[in-house]
């Protein structure tokens, strides 16, 4: 069985209606001299077989470490209704809405999601999904260029240093100057990224909160920005966005970010959810699927895709973006999650992380061998400073069951004490007092 | 499809009405008619300078974009900000209400025979 | 339906949050703090529940409605693969933990699976390497364009040109755009495939790479691609195989042995993974040996001992094009699906689908017009020109297919047919729903002939009907204010 219906005596009829005297006959616009030189894939399993495989290769992973890593990616609580939603086989076994009779639910639902998105950025406009965060920093980047047409970017160096990488890769064949500006104790070097703005940049880039967890308040360098003509796009990490002041508040042009934390597993690094969001006045210059809402010809309110002028199926080379999957579903998920948790939820959830994250700094502060916990404001993760190589704490606290930060050596320079710690509201009281015990038993052995 | 008589024309479906010094330029109703209901006009600026067949903006239906070039050299003195808020004109109107920009004719003389007369833009669109 | 904000009710919410056991109450200075509203709505979980199941009554899907659109291979997405991706081990792993000491041992099952898949599928497109980072087939796309540049870039080539035929994908002419490179576009001769003469021609020295989806978007293979993959090499070019097609030759030809350099491959596509209304997918990259210095980072590899882990020491490698290691979850439905069917499985499929697309071609020959006359691969490309010429479009077919409750096939691509209509079956389609489907486009085709003022009036059974598009991208409305 390999889903394949046919019987064989349909097949003999299918191939006497084409005119075909064997299957073999249908493939021979292959030469001989094309044919594979091997196909050694092994023979087919059964589903018992396949699962019980797979089963016993998800069991060689450790998903029971009591987490308190983040970098950019969260563990989360999902509500379960987030998954019964996104296992209705009428959403997750279409796919892109080009016909919008047979697609109305799904339109529908983006064009929530681009609502909710809009909503938790306070911009005025949403694209309906990009592939991560880092792509759709990328994305924001052309966007940005494609508007004032200058060349510079200007990158905090406390924007998320695997989206750093990422748009390094992407832009090295567009003769752009990718410019990243240092920070300074952790924090953005206002002044510095000032004095770096020019006639010829494009964009400046910023991330709140940052990746070292801190928060902070964008609108004075966003001001001088505006002034010279140079967009501002800011990552941003949405959780957050239930308290934090927003990239509309702060008046950045561009809002992108990972959509992971919004109901989307960890999943070793995906499917995610790159969402972006602009002032209108940019909406035709961005990438990817927008859907708009219009009336029918009786008058009746309904759903299409919008502006596919920009898209690649219509512009080819001289689209806004290459992109066509997009991750529809990962932004079914987000609409899903952030409609249960509503208007308050959200904003409790955020109050939760935060003040989580302010008790773990409290009682890590104590623990002797921890010789710094970075300053606040921060939201829910900050950067310890260890009395030792954070690597080898790491590999300790590993075999403790858990996984207590990302160690930052590997990135920065000089930084191969320091571990960035991430606490969200999955994690108890209780288990933050005995990881703090572990972490003393390791630094103090 | 109607191709109006005192114009010349290019093969990119853009005609221009030439007076004096002062070129008037718009997209034929054949170009119009192929693309659809335009949704979106996107011009470039008064006071751009712009070689014969170079871009002077962009037009958008549901289903199309066209890049829109300009048939001789000049100066863009004069932009149709109608086009903008109500891009239908350029549908309903493609000869008058919406002609897209003005230029000060800047190029040599010669420019010209690389344009089509009426007579030879109505024989190429049958080869279309 | 009313949106889900018009849903709202004040005080009303979805979610229980558990009450804070911490004794800390951090407090953010004012400017750091959010002063709007988030707009959010104020609903119950049987609210969410409702809406979103009400939403999904409204579209079409595989699971519901046989979904022939061209290209996209919108296959039976067998459903034990979903239980597989959600296996806590996979779901619940931090794509972090492989990175730090100590945490790659409890990351095994993750990395063997990338392993495997990596293996699978060097196999199966008779390449040398494969990445499993590229989270889309145009991502894809423009992973292996980067690889073409990188190549280029290494030898001191100057060449900037990339050639695709006038039949290809968008996304391919858009990725080679980012990677830098112009583009030009070689016509079709009247087979169907690239003209080899015009394609001679452009071949020059100057000419990075050559992007080709064989099969054709036509459905059809052309049976010289070798020697085109010859010539490209010659002239100093690198090929390139667009894998949107691979379901049709699964086992029958393998890019590699043709003299392809690098694959993209649409796993969701070819291997069942299911399509999420738009996506997630995943577009693995596969390279012969001597480009494959120049992959994205990281890479997993097998030690001597067994273990797996991952590598970064590639110095020339284009650098990091995903956050992680691909899109996991989906890489699990694949490889799911690739052990259940097997080497024969996935032959059958090819087979199947092949003989699906050409019953569906044979049958409507006559009905309507086959531009490109010839035995197809996966999927057949009619054009309704003899249906516009009594006023009734590929589009109005499309709506009237909608109807009689079949998702229509994609219409008006590829751009080289006018009033294009691409059918792609499947092969897990049966003989008896395609041929009602075939009913269906036959009584279309004598509707348009009989009583072609009736098509104005379709679709007449579904939520809506006709949405005016020009309304929508004139009167931008993409988000609700309240």
């Amino acid at each position: 069985m390999n889903y394949t219906p046919h019987t064989g005596d349909e097949v003999r009829k299918m191939l006497s209606e084409i005119g075909a005297g064997s299957m073999l006959e249908l493939f021979s616009d292959i030469p001989e001299n094309m044919r594979p030189a091997s196909f050694n894939i092994p023979e087919g399993k059964s589903e018992f077989e396949v699962l019980r495989h797979l089963q016993e290769l998800s069991s060689k992973n450790s998903a029971s470490l009591t987490n308190f890593i983040g970098a950019g990616f969260y563990s989360h609580y999902i509500p379960a209704a987030v998954d019964a939603i996104s296992s209705l086989p009428e959403f997750y076994t279409a796919y892109t809405p080009y016909q919008a009779e047979a697609s109305q639910g799904w339109l529908q639902a983006i064009y929530e999601y681009q609502t909710s998105i809009c909503g938790m950025t306070d911009m005025d406009v949403s694209n309906a999904s990009l592939y991560d965060g880092g792509t759709a920093l990328y994305e924001a980047c052309m966007t940005a260029v494609r508007a004032n047409g200058r060349k510079k970017i200007l990158v905090d160096a406390g924007v998320n240093i695997i989206y750093w990488t990422m748009i390094k890769c992407y832009t090295s064949n567009l003769s752009l100057e990718m410019v990243k500006v240092p920070v300074r104790d952790m924090r953005t070097d206002k002044e510095n990224i000032c004095r770096q703005m020019d006639e010829k940049t494009s964009a400046i880039i910023l991330q709140n909160p940052n990746f070292f967890g801190c928060a902070d308040d964008f609108s004075d360098i966003i001001e001088i920005a505006h002034k010279k003509g140079i967009l501002v796009i800011m990552s941003v990490y949405p959780v957050s966005l239930g308290i934090l002041k927003t990239p509309g508040e702060m008046g950045a042009d561009i809002a992108v970010g990972e959509g992971q934390s919004l109901g989307i597993p960890l999943s070793f690094g995906g499917p995610y959810l790159g969402f972006m969001a602009s002032k209108k006045e940019l909406v035709r210059k961005m990438p990817g699927r927008i859907i708009g809402r219009t009336l029918d010809r009786n008058g009746k309110e309904s759903y299409v895709m919008t502006l596919q002028a920009r898209e690649q199926h219509i512009r080819r080379e001289k689209a806004t973006s290459n992109i066509c999957s997009n991750e529809a579903l990962c932004a079914l998920r987000a609409v899903a999650y952030l409609s249960l948790l509503g208007k308050k939820g959200i904003r409790d959830l955020a109050l939760i992380n935060l003040d989580k994250a302010a008790f773990a700094k409290e009682i890590l502060e104590k623990i002797p061998g921890v010789i710094k916990v970075g300053e606040p404001p921060f939201f829910n993760e900050f950067p310890v400073l260890l009395s030792r190589n954070a690597d080898e704490v790491v590999h300790s606290m590993i075999a403790r069951g858990y996984i207590p930060g990302l160690p930052l050596g590997r990135f920065y320079k000089g930084m191969d004490n320091h571990l960035l710690v991430a606490v969200t509201e999955k994690r108890t009281k209780e288990e933050i007092v005995k990881f703090a015990e572990s972490l003393e038993a390791v630094l103090c052995n | 499809m109607e191709v109006k008589k005192d114009l010349l024309y290019t093969k990119e479906h853009e005609w221009i009405k030439i007076e004096g010094k002062v070129g008037t330029i718009g997209i034929t109703a054949y170009a119009a008619d192929t693309l659809g209901d335009i949704t979106f006009v996107e011009l470039f600026s008064a006071g751009e300078k712009v070689p014969q067949f170079g871009k002077i903006g962009t037009i958008e239906s549901v289903k199309a974009a066209s890049d829109i070039y300009t048939p001789l050299s000049g100066k863009i003195t004069d932009v149709n900000g109608r086009t903008s808020d109500s891009p239908e004109i350029v549908n309903s109107s493609p000869y008058d209400e919406g002609w897209l920009l003005k230029i000060e004719i800047e190029g040599n003389e010669s420019e010209k025979s690389n344009l089509m007369k009426p007579e030879d833009y109505e024989e190429y669109l049958k080869t279309i | 339906m009313q949106l889900i904000f018009e849903k709202s009710r004040p005080g009303r919410t979805g979610f229980k949050i558990q009450k804070k056991d911490v004794p800390a109450t951090a407090k953010l200075p004012e400017n750091l703090m959010r002063k709007t509203d988030t707009g959010l709505p104020e609903v119950s979980e049987l609210d969410v529940i409702r809406h979103f199941s009400g939403l999904a009554n409204m579209n079409f899907c595989v699971d519901t409605n046989f979904y022939p659109l061209g290209s996209c291979t919108m296959k039976y997405n067998p459903k034990f693969t979903e239980k597989a991706a959600d296996f806590e081990g996979f779901r619940e792993v931090h794509p972090l933990l492989p990175q730090l000491m100590g945490g790659g041992v409890l990351t095994q099952g993750c990395l063997e699976i990338l392993y495997n898949m990596e293996m699978l599928l060097n196999e199966i497109t008779g390449m040398d390497a494969f990445t499993m980072q590229p989270l889309a087939g145009a991502h894809g796309e423009l992973t292996g364009a980067m690889i073409i540049a990188a190549y280029h870039k290494s030898r001191k080539n100057n060449k900037k040109y990339v050639l695709v035929p006038d039949s290809s994908h968008g996304t391919n002419p858009a990725s080679a755009a980012i990677a830098g490179f112009d583009v030009i576009v070689i016509p079709s001769d009247k087979d169907g495939v690239m003209d080899i003469n015009e394609y001679g021609k452009h071949l020059g020295e100057d000419v990075a790479g050559v992007m080709l989806t064989c099969p054709n978007t036509l459905g059809i293979l052309n049976p010289r691609v070798k020697e085109i993959c010859e010539m490209g090499h010659k002239a100093g070019a690198l090929m390139y195989y667009d894998g949107a097609n691979l379901n049709a030759i699964l086992g029958k030809m393998r890019p590699g042995d043709v003299g392809f350099d690098i694959v993209h491959l649409n796993l969701h596509k070819t291997f069942a993974t299911p399509h999420g209304g738009g996506g997630p997918g995943a577009g693995p990259v596969g390279v012969k040996e001597h480009l494959a210095e120049f992959m994205p980072i990281s890479k997993v590899v097998r030690r001597t001992d067994g273990t797996f882990c991952l590598d970064y020491n590639y110095p020339k490698s284009i650098g990091y094009i995903a956050p992680f290691y691909g899109n996991f979850g989906v890489i699990v439905k694949a490889y799911a699906y690739l052990l259940m069917l097997g080497k024969s499985g996935l032959i059958d499929a090819a087979e199947k689908a092949v003989l699906n697309a050409n019953y569906v071609r044979a049958k409507l020959d006559g009905f309507y017009k086959l531009p490109y006359n010839r035995k197809c691969m996966h999927e057949c490309v009619f054009s309704a020109e003899k249906q516009k010429s009594n006023g009734v479009s590929a589009l109005d077919i499309a709506k009237y297919l909608i109807s009689r409750g079949f998702h229509p096939p994609t219409v008006y691509f590829p751009l080289i047919v006018k009033e294009a209509l691409m059918i792609e079956p499947t092969e897990t389609e049966s003989k008896e729903t395609i041929d009602r489907f075939i009913d269906a486009m036959k009584d279309a085709a004598e509707l348009a002939e009989k009583d072609p003022g009736i098509f104005a009036k379709m679709p007449d059974n579904t939520p809506v009907q006709k949405p005016d598009e020009v309304k929508a991208a004139r009167d931008l409305d993409i988000r609700w204010r309240g």
